[in-house]
């Protein structure tokens, strides 16, 4: 097993809630030196949001901040203050990265502009996430997950297939994926830059949009506006003839017959029934044009079928075919357990949890999350006094003003 | 290409990187090109006698079909080298393994088992190259009981637990109309790349990399999973919900089928929006008095705005509630989307000359990079497009022996 990919990184979390917490996650997971900053008052607002063990709100007990914060060392600091401040910039020198996603011009009253922190490290590399970006007509604009996600392109036809357009709303993905989406893109920029920097010795701002990342979502859906001129409704029957989500005997499954030898294997699968096999489902013209009445006969043989027996089924036949799982289904997924995803974590005020894990496996490198999210200030001592040299005392007297 | 890129520009930052491409459909071009757009030489691998999916899929420019005329394919195909190649036959991969030794990277996204049986799957190459980054993204994944399933976009969200939480709130699965898995696993695969490849300047190891769409779906859900560990909750269908939040939804507007989101986090922002609808009686009323009691009846509250909301365009309840301090913005739908002033503004849609397929709107990346030359977009490759450029200059074949493996049909 070889060291970790990042391992030779630094990075500071000034992040707040999800997209730049999840883009330091991405970094710290892959080995990066991840050293959050938190407010002495409160914290991260995740540690606000639920779920909360037992259903009890705790700021060292939320699924959200845990799973967002693993393999980071944490400290409090008031940025705010002029010593808090000094101890940032006492960070940011031998820092490699800064991530943030504060609104646009926060980092400026803060006096932490890009171009200031330059002066005193032009190696350091600052990415910034936001609704907007950092420029244009609706930089100011303030947003949230929903808004994003739909500010994007991707929710208006969310879901598809709806009967009553008026009274079927647009909708957002399940989760907050704009969100995450942003801070995964955000990792991905900020690689970029580090890339960049073995060519040129110097850092630069990185610019995340997280519109435009939900707009990555639609580079195969906006040729059939900008190439044929449509605005395609959430009423569309687009999946029709391709894409099966029925309800079985325990759940759902969801089946993708396209082509026509899927079809036909399907219709094995299901014992050859006349329907199947007869005119009504001949080419996948037909099978669009019948498709509503396909789909309940296609629900009639799967009601007494296992989504697992299906899936199963369809699969040995080559054909799309996969259950629609739930969270639970998820945590007992043989695939996802022989994958060794899931990972196990013990946290202080929590003990042994399982979370999700990378999304990816490295040959040459463990896919353990080892390290849990820190306790609000956990490292306050190991940052200042054992990395920035700060006497033990003064560390107490930095607690006493508010600083940490 | 060391340093300086073939315009003699000041580098991007992945000049002097090569990716043999063989992915196709969505995850794996969306990958390649925002590697290529950022300066790494991505070669693709294709066939004529097998198209990629998209290069067949609609809508097709002026509606006439053709290989180099889907808007599908030309828009994750920028930026990119094209060249043909017919796989099964043993010269073609011959000549492929000569590229991959020049290369650093290799991507697939084929069904699993494919690339081992054309001789060239991760153990295979990376014995011929040691230091190469090698990434398979599939539906599942390369290991584990269930690699062999096949999916596609639809079925991949089913199985991740995304569909299970898309739809109405309490209501069945519906699921994300379009695609959702496929581009987050492009976007996950170029990160995966990144951080190989800065291991690799420190360390000379190459790597392979396993993705799974299903695990690039799962690790974005993890409120949902944490709820079911922490408290054994199976969480259902959200709508446009949030736990913390209302208002929090999708509103009608004046115009047909066209919405409005307003997302309120805190009283500040409850307040301004109540100002903003010029104080409706009702918008006192006890039930509403507090983010608790809206939360428990958003329904409610729902429908009241929606009454206040149907009497503007989604623009003029934008510009009312943003001028408020209160969160809103259009439910874009595609001709919103594509004509969006500030995506204009920021130059993250434009247009570009295809030559088979005209001038049309592209999207580029989603980042901005404040040193660094902005990235020279080129149009995706017309079939064959490269095959001079890959198979004489790159492989160094002379032109008669281009000519038989063309007539014999391994470059096709």
């Amino acid at each position: 097993m070889g060291q970790q990919a990042l391992s030779n990184l630094t990075v500071i979390d000034l992040g707040d809630f999800v997209s730049a917490p999840y883009c330091a996650k991405l970094l710290a997971d892959m080995g990066a030196k991840v050293i959050k900053i938190e407010d002495p008052h409160g914290g991260d607002s995740a540690r606000r949001s639920g779920p909360f063990l037992g259903d009890v709100p705790n700021p060292e007990r939320s699924g959200l901040f845990l799973y967002l914060n693993t393999n980071k060392v944490g400290i409090t600091l008031n940025v705010k203050s002029r010593t808090g401040l000094n101890i940032l910039k006492d960070l940011l020198k031998t820092a490699d990265i800064l991530v943030e996603n504060g609104p646009p011009g926060k980092m400026r009253q803060l006096g932490l502009d890009y171009h200031t922190l330059w002066t005193f490290n032009p190696r350091l590399i600052m990415t910034s996430i936001t609704p907007f970006g950092q420029t244009g007509p609706y930089r100011d604009y303030k947003s949230a997950d929903l808004i994003s996600f739909h500010m994007g392109g991707r929710g208006y036809t969310t879901p598809p297939q709806v009967q009553d357009i008026t009274r079927d709303r647009p909708l957002k993905a399940g989760g907050r994926q704009a969100d995450f989406l942003a801070g995964l893109t955000g990792a991905t920029a900020t690689m970029i830059a580090v890339m960049a920097r073995r060519l040129t010795g110097r850092g630069q701002h990185v610019d995340v949009s997280e519109q435009e990342v939900v707009g990555m979502l639609m580079q195969s859906t906006t040729p059939l506006y900008t190439y044929a001129g449509r605005i395609v409704k959430r009423s569309e029957m687009v999946l029709a003839g391709a894409v099966a989500l029925i309800p079985c005997k325990d759940g759902y499954v969801c089946l993708e017959p396209m082509l026509d030898h899927q079809w036909q294997a399907l219709a094995e699968v299901m014992g050859n029934p006349q329907w199947a096999v007869g005119e009504m489902c001949r080419g996948r013209p037909a099978r669009t044009r019948n498709w509503d009445a396909i789909l309940d006969l296609m629900a009639q043989w799967a009601a007494v079928h296992t989504m697992e027996e299906i899936s199963g089924a369809a699969q040995a036949k080559r054909v799309p075919g996969m259950p629609v799982n739930t969270v639970k289904d998820l945590l007992y997924s043989d695939q996802l357990l022989a994958r060794g995803f899931f990972a196990d974590i013990d946290h202080r005020a929590t003990g042994l949890l399982r979370y999700p894990g990378s999304p990816y496996a490295f040959s040459g490198m463990s896919r353990d999350l080892v390290h849990p999210a820190p306790m609000l200030g956990q490292h306050n001592e190991e940052v200042l006094c054992g990395q920035l040299g700060w006497p033990k005392q003064e560390l107490a007297a930095l607690r006493r003003a508010g600083i940490v | 290409m060391k340093g300086v890129s073939a315009l003699g520009r000041e580098p991007l930052p992945l000049n002097g990187i090569r990716i043999t491409d063989f992915s196709w459909a969505l995850a794996g071009p969306l990958c390649t090109q925002l590697l290529g757009a950022m300066g790494a030489e991505v070669i693709k691998i294709e066939t004529s006698k097998r198209l990629d999916a998209l290069r067949g899929a609609e809508p097709f420019a002026d509606g006439v079909p053709g290989p180099n005329r889907s808007g599908r394919f030309n828009n994750l195909n920028l930026c990119k080298k094209g060249c043909t190649l017919d796989l099964t036959k043993p010269e073609a991969v011959e000549l492929v393994n000569g590229l991959i030794k020049l290369s650093d990277v290799v991507i697939e996204n084929f069904a699993f088992g494919v690339m081992a049986r054309l001789g060239l799957g991760h153990e295979t190459v990376l014995k011929i190259r040691p230091d190469l980054i090698y990434v398979s993204s599939s539906g599942l994944g390369a290991a584990g009981p269930k690699k062999h399933h096949v999916a596609f976009g639809n079925t991949v969200h089913a199985f991740s637990g995304l569909t299970a939480l898309t739809g109405y709130y309490q209501g069945p699965p519906r699921g994300i109309g379009g695609t959702f898995s496929d581009p987050l696993t492009g976007i996950t695969a170029a990160f995966a790349i990144l951080a190989a490849l800065h291991h690799r300047a420190d360390t000379g190891l190459g790597q392979f990399v396993d993705l799974s769409m299903a695990e690039a779906t799962l690790a974005q859900l993890p409120e949902a999973v944490m709820d079911y560990t922490m408290n054994g909750r199976v969480r259902g269908c959200e709508g446009n919900r949030d736990g913390s939040m209302a208002p929090h939804n999708t509103y009608p507007t004046r115009g047909e089928d066209e919405w409005v989101c307003i997302a309120v986090s805190s009283e500040e922002e409850w307040k301004s929006l109540c100002r903003a609808m010029g104080s409706p009686s009702w918008a006192a009323e006890d039930k509403f008095s507090d983010m608790f009691r809206r939360l428990q009846h958003q329904d409610e509250l729902d429908s009241l705005i929606g009454e206040w909301t149907s009497s503007f365009s989604s623009r003029e309840i934008t510009d009312m509630l943003q001028k408020a301090g209160v969160p809103a913005g259009p439910s874009s739908n595609l001709e919103q989307f594509v004509t969006d002033p500030h995506l204009r503004a920021r130059g993250y849609l434009f247009e570009l000359d295809h030559p088979e397929a005209g001038r049309r709107t592209v999207s580029g990346l989603p980042w901005k990079l404040s040193h660094c030359p902005e990235p020279a977009y080129w149009p995706a490759p017309m079939l064959g497009e490269h095959n001079g450029y890959v198979f004489q200059e790159l492989l160094g074949l002379a032109g008669d022996r281009v000519a038989e493996l063309t007539a014999s049909g391994v470059i096709c």
